[in-house]
């Protein structure tokens, strides 16, 4: 019983050394996603939490609205009456009003642009960005977060995560089903959401931007798969061409 | 005959009544006789010319649609993966056939030192090999600026800055190939300039010199026999057989297998994200746009420099880890004469060349790997020891090549 407690305390040293600093820099500490882009609904409900809760202070300059309607099959119309509030036209591309002096006066950085975020941070990052934000009164906005130390950023979907906060060493509470997550972070104020609600509402958010990031990897990977074939065809009539030349050589 | 054909050769012959049109074709592919034993590393000749080729047309048509000024590069990189038709598989063809030509030509290389093939009389076809290496190290560098990412932008900074390590002429070089005091707009257009017409134009013209210097000494082949001792009657090499058609199927059915895995990453892997990396072929940092104001945390080379990145790193001080980046690179120039032994095959090589070329081969990827990577003492030492055992392959080789116990070399190829 002794020994097992001693194993104990060097656990909760080691972890109380490397936890929050670690989580702040090493991406193996990443909560993994599995993104899904075939799944269309979800797509389609990613679009829609992005232009209502990113789409007023990020821009996604790269993306053009009827693209995301062709790929999306979203008709012109309610691309119109539900995604777009910028703009009447739907060829054209996300962007936003607010101007980069205006938002660095009111965040201290300009808001990055999203169309390809996804390639710099990838989904798992950002997956795991959303699902850690906690309350902290040192910062502006008021939170801060484990993946992203001291972000600019406030937590724009608190009100359906809720908030969170940092537990306490003793009383940890299971706030998410990563197990990496479970002693950082308990909910402190429910949201609009439950923790799977809100759970696929940002899986559906992380699937539309690694979508907006490269929307032609919808079907790169199956005009690939034709082309795969068509190679193949392709080696076995150059096969038998060679072996016919070659027959009486050696 | 029927009539198109027959209009066919007259066309022909009108041109050849003008042109040396069949001496062309007979001389470097119909009579041109290459030894009958080439086996898998003889393709990457072929599969180099392909790469030239994508590299060549795809690049052509993302001119049409790229922007070299640092205002608009960035966006007009997404403009063509977004839309322009088919642009995102041109780049991808192009950034690609970027990491698949050093591959290639890695494998190339690795062939002349695996069967001597640099080895008198054919030191030209090396010293032009090694040239357009050396043009392709730089082409790779301008076009990596192109995309104005932030890894584009700083792995420029850092490798300009190295000039600036040189004495005396040090910060008047890095200032003059910049163009600026920073890397800027000047500098993206002249790498632009320089990637897309003066670069490529020296290394088709070295392309045609290499082939040229080929043709006339004859291919080596993996026995390192001199095929042109055994000739028949009519002059025809025993062992020889024409280019075309043997050769031509041959390298067609090579270049199904390279498309093959050439497509796969294009279609399933563009970004080549291998575990632990940023993607080897396309890097994750550089889909953030370049800025001069904020440093990415980790610089690295794409994969293809690393290696004698390592070396840099290697060396305490900044100098000398140029110095001997520049060494490392350029040591290849001098095989022809460091290499003592009469024997080119590594088959009928005594023990110390193999040795060495393995140990060597060992060092090589270890560098390229240790690269990649984040400093640490540990990795420090190791990219030394592996340093060292780079040079020696080098610097060790009039001796041990001298006093190796090499084999018989049969008259005739064996297979």
């Amino acid at each position: 019983m002794k020994t097992y407690n001693s194993l104990n305390n060097i656990v909760i040293i080691f972890f109380l050394m490397f936890s929050v600093e670690t989580f702040a820099t090493a991406d193996s500490k990443l909560v993994h996603m599995d993104v899904d882009l075939s799944d269309q609904q979800s797509l389609q409900r990613g679009a829609k939490i992005f232009v209502n809760y990113c789409l007023s202070c990020h821009s996604a300059k790269y993306m053009r609205y009827n693209r995301m309607g062709s790929d999306l099959s979203i008709k012109d119309q309610v691309l119109k009456e539900n995604l777009m509030f910028g703009t009447e036209k739907v060829g054209d591309v996300m962007d936003i009003s607010m101007r980069e002096e205006d938002s660095i006066n009111y965040f201290g950085v300009a808001p990055p642009d999203l169309s390809v975020i996804a390639r710099s941070r990838g989904a798992d990052w950002l997956y795991s960005y959303f699902l850690t934000f906690y309350k902290d009164e040192s910062r502006p906005f008021g939170v801060n977060n484990l993946v992203y130390k001291d972000t600019a950023m406030p937590h724009v979907l608190w009100e359906l995560q809720g908030i969170q906060r940092l537990a306490s060493k003793e009383n940890v509470t299971a706030v998410y089903y990563d197990p990496t997550y479970k002693d950082y972070l308990e909910l402190l104020t429910p949201g609009k959401q439950t923790e799977r609600q809100y759970d696929r509402t940002i899986r559906d958010l992380v699937n539309y931007l690694v979508y907006i990031s490269e929307p032609i990897k919808l079907k790169r990977t199956k005009i690939g798969v034709w082309v795969m074939f068509y190679l193949f065809i392709f080696l076995l009539i150059t096969y038998m061409l060679k072996k016919d030349y070659w027959k009486d050589i050696h | 005959m029927s009539g198109p054909i027959k209009i066919l050769i007259g066309l022909r012959d009108w041109v050849d009544a003008r042109f040396p049109l069949m001496r062309i074709w007979n001389e470097h592919l119909a009579k041109y006789y290459a030894p009958k034993n080439f086996n898998f590393w003889y393709f990457f000749g072929a599969f180099a010319l392909l790469v030239l080729g994508i590299q060549v047309i795809t690049g052509i048509w993302l001119t049409m649609n790229y922007k070299p000024s640092a205002e608009e590069a960035f966006a007009s990189v997404e403009y063509i993966m977004r839309d322009t038709e088919w642009g995102w598989l041109i780049r991808y063809m192009h950034s690609t056939g970027a990491s698949a030509f050093f591959i290639v030509i890695y494998l190339h290389m690795f062939r002349a030192l695996l069967y001597g093939s640099y080895k008198k009389p054919r030191e030209l076809l090396w010293l032009s090999g090694m040239a357009l290496y050396l043009l392709l190290m730089g082409e790779a560098f301008f076009g990596y600026l192109l995309p104005w990412g932030q890894m584009s932008y700083w792995g420029a900074q850092v490798i300009i800055s190295l000039f600036g390590a040189l004495p005396i002429i040090g910060d008047d070089l890095s200032l003059w190939i910049r163009g600026d005091f920073v890397v800027s707009d000047v500098t993206l257009n002249r790498f632009f300039s320089l990637h897309v017409i003066a670069f490529p134009l020296l290394i088709l013209g070295l392309v045609g010199f290499h082939i040229l210097a080929l043709h006339e000494v004859g291919s080596n082949n993996p026995d390192g026999i001199e095929i042109k001792n055994n000739k028949d009657e009519k002059g025809v090499p025993l062992d020889g057989i024409p280019f075309h058609p043997y050769y031509t199927v041959k390298d067609l059915m090579g270049a199904a297998v390279f498309l093959i895995f050439f497509f796969a990453v294009v279609f399933f892997a563009p970004e080549m994200k291998v575990p632990g990396t940023q993607g080897l072929f396309l890097e994750s940092a550089n889909f953030i746009q370049a800025n001069p104001l904020q440093t990415p945390e980790h610089i690295a080379p794409v994969w293809y420099f690393t290696p004698f990145y390592a070396i840099l790193r290697a060396v305490p001080s900044q100098l000398g880890g140029v110095i001997a980046m520049g060494l490392a690179v350029n040591l290849f120039l001098l095989l022809p004469w460091l290499d003592r032994s009469p024997v080119r095959s590594s088959r009928y090589r005594g023990r110390n060349y193999r040795v060495a070329l393995t140990l060597f081969v060992i060092s090589f990827l270890s560098l390229g790997w240790l690269g990649l990577q984040v400093v640490t003492p540990l990795y420090t030492w190791l990219a030394r020891f592996f340093s060292v055992v780079y040079f020696s392959f080098f610097l060790l080789m009039p001796f041990y090549t001298a006093y190796d116990k090499d084999k018989a070399v049969p008259d005739r190829v064996t297979d």
